[in-house]
């Protein structure tokens, strides 16, 4: 058995679900902490 | 800890360390996993299907360490009432939910070749699936006790009650002598041979990295998400 499409897929499963979280988290972060440093210079 | 608890304390250190760690992870990542996949040699009994373990054991081992770390922060919660434990909690539920899940994938993949199987009612596969489910149910609990803006001591004490799955997941390859092979690395050392064992090593520091990067950006999100939601509620109150 070829085990190279076994080894291709855990590694493409592995960073594609890290770096999905990863970038979701830093836009989330961006985006928060954006808004909270506008809203602080308004009052 | 006690010193943490202070977000503006936390703040100030989290901002500058967020990059360090996130690069940090990612380098070190990249110099496992290229090796790992190119350079390190096949097992002489798994084949070139080894390589799947530089993927497959950081996963592990930050599945089970961000339900240590949630069950820490829960208990902090309840004990001191430290207003970042809940935080904490809610920011490792994503990611230690997606490194678990992770690992039960790369390790079906990595039993198709070996075991012949993609899945079996193994002590080790079981509890690491519960584990997942437990995680499962810790976002959506922890979730709803934000949206109600309460306390939320019961996704608390369901952190602190689902740290009983920890050892069991830990001890299930010595309980229950199935599929899944036995304790490679320990605190005697480890049996893996160190062509193989420096890229996991490596792999394991790097994925560790990029995990704490994740927890401060998402604890980071949370406290000025919480910030803008005190902000308005005044100024609609003025």
């Amino acid at each position: 058995m070829n085990h190279w499409p076994f080894i291709a897929a855990a590694y493409a499963l592995t960073i594609i679900g890290t770096l999905a979280v990863l970038v979701a988290s830093f836009v989330r972060m961006r985006r928060a902490e954006r808004q909270a440093d506008a809203l602080t210079r308004r009052d | 800890m006690h010193i943490f608890a202070n977000p503006a304390r936390f703040l100030s250190i989290a901002r500058p360390l967020t990059p360090w760690l996130g690069w940090g992870g990612a380098l070190l990542i990249a110099l496992a996993l290229i090796p790992g996949l190119f350079l390190t040699p096949s097992d002489y009994l798994q084949g070139e299907s080894v390589r799947i373990m530089y993927v497959h054991v950081p996963a592990a081992w930050l599945g089970m360490a961000g339900w240590s770390g949630i069950a820490v922060s829960s208990l902090m919660q309840l004990i001191w009432r430290h207003p970042l434990a809940a935080v904490a909690a809610r920011a490792i539920a994503v990611p230690g939910a997606l490194f678990t899940g992770l690992c039960l994938v790369s390790g079906s993949l990595w039993g198709r070749p070996t075991w012949g199987t993609y899945w079996e009612w193994d002590g080790r596969l079981t509890s690491m699936l519960i584990l997942f489910f437990l995680y499962l149910a810790y976002i959506a609990l922890s979730s709803a006790g934000a949206e109600r803006g309460s306390n939320d001591r019961i996704s608390a004490i369901f952190g602190v009650v689902g740290a009983a799955n920890i050892p069991i997941i830990h001890y299930s390859v010595e309980w229950w002598r199935t599929l899944h092979q036995g304790q490679s690395i320990g605190l005697g050392g480890s049996k893996i041979d160190p062509s193989l064992l420096w890229p996991l090593l490596v792999s394991t520091l790097g994925f560790s990295l990029l995990f704490a990067a994740i927890v401060l950006m998402r604890m980071r999100a949370m406290l000025a998400e919480a910030k803008i939601e005190a902000r308005l509620k005044r100024m609609t109150a003025e």
